[in-house]
């Protein structure tokens, strides 16, 4: 009974007290960056070639020539293409138990996805919204288009 | 005829609250005149076709074919319907370009109860340095497992023990300057499934995931 307490407790006290720590730590690292590539953080934008690192809050934006790859500790492989902006809104992976959360935003532009182990161990650890709709993904790939129509 | 003297001065309040509440609306649909141009396409996976789930204005859809795609309308419908591997390679062509290489799992096997590893395991290490070479912003994450004889908390230990044993014998072997983490999965993840306390010398291995 103690030891269930205590585990209900823990993610608690994380999401009270650690938001900070939590938000510091690496989500996820940048492994395919072409053309404008930029990371907006703490309200500064800067630029993010191969091997920067995705934490959670941040905003990746792409150009009008601009893609970019980007795997997360969990092994999810999210890829963005032109004129595209992807918010990472949460993002808490735990090693040995693969429990946590997975929240992400396309505001606009395009989204390719591989789910990962956070999906793998729970249904709904894992969430992509647009602007219209929510997105609940049951461990899979996936592809996401949001935007004004031109016409 | 007359209405108490607490509704009369209700109605104009409750009229300007649902004008406060129809404001955003109007302004939805202002929006929608310009049309949405949402597309949310379900892929085939590499082992098994997972589900997406697509919830919109309160409307919900499971798609869980390959190429299924729901598009959501001006109205804030979803419209489902089957798309191509053509039309999405038209869509989404840059996106799926730009997909970080898929992470790839190598394993090195141990004695019973130690942290040493079998004399073939060696040889794997060289592949592991063939496929970090290859990569892009390479890391590795090296991950313990256990068979199932013993408690969560025994194996969750000796499972990082494993995992921390193997990064020192890679570094020894002269690892290339990549980022390296390390976990301990314990018992949770046996490669070969077992009932509890059966001794498996499979499931007893360090995985080196490699991405």
């Amino acid at each position: 009974m103690r030891s269930v307490l205590i585990s209900l407790a823990l993610p608690i006290v994380l999401t009270l007290g650690a938001a900070s720590a939590e938000a510091a730590e690496d989500a996820g690292h940048i492994k395919v960056s072409n053309g404008i590539v930029q990371i907006e953080r703490s309200g500064q934008r800067l630029p993010a070639p191969v091997g920067s690192v995705v934490q959670q809050g941040d905003l990746v934006i792409t150009g009008a020539d601009g893609s970019v790859g980007i795997t997360f500790r969990d092994n999810s492989l999210l890829s963005v293409g032109p004129d595209s902006v992807l918010s990472i809104d949460r993002f808490v992976f735990d090693s040995t138990t693969h429990q946590g959360a997975f929240e992400s935003s396309l505001k606009q532009g395009t989204l390719a996805v591989v789910s990962g182990k956070l999906a793998k161990q729970s249904p709904d650890a894992m969430t992509v919204k647009t602007p219209a709709a929510i997105l609940g993904v049951r461990g899979t790939e996936f592809l996401v288009r949001t935007g004004q129509s031109k016409d | 005829m007359f209405a108490p003297a607490s509704r009369k001065t209700d109605v104009p309040s409750a009229l300007r609250r649902n004008l406060v509440r129809l404001a955003p609306l109007g302004l939805l649909v202002l929006a929608g005149c310009a049309g949405r141009d949402d597309l949310y396409v379900l892929l085939p996976g590499k082992a098994k076709t997972g589900a997406l789930t697509v919830t919109s204005g309160g409307e919900r859809r499971v798609l869980d074919q390959p190429y299924a795609a729901a598009r959501v309308t001006r109205t804030g419908s979803v419209n489902a319907r089957v798309t191509t591997e053509a039309e999405v390679r038209r869509a989404f062509g840059p996106a799926l370009a730009a997909q970080p290489g898929r992470p790839v799992s190598f394993y090195l096997y141990f004695l019973a109860d130690t942290d040493e590893f079998t004399l073939e395991s060696k040889q794997v290490v060289n592949q592991i340095f063939a496929e970090i070479a290859r990569r892009p912003a390479p890391e590795i994450v090296i991950i313990g497992h256990t068979d199932r004889v013993g408690s969560v908390q025994y194996n969750d230990a000796l499972s990082l023990k494993r995992a921390d044993r193997v990064r020192e014998e890679l570094r020894k072997l002269g690892i290339p300057k990549v980022r390296i983490s390390v976990a301990g999965r314990g018992k949770r993840e046996p490669e070969i499934s077992t009932a509890d306390e059966v001794p498996e010398p499979r499931n007893r291995r360090v995985e080196i995931n490699v991405r």
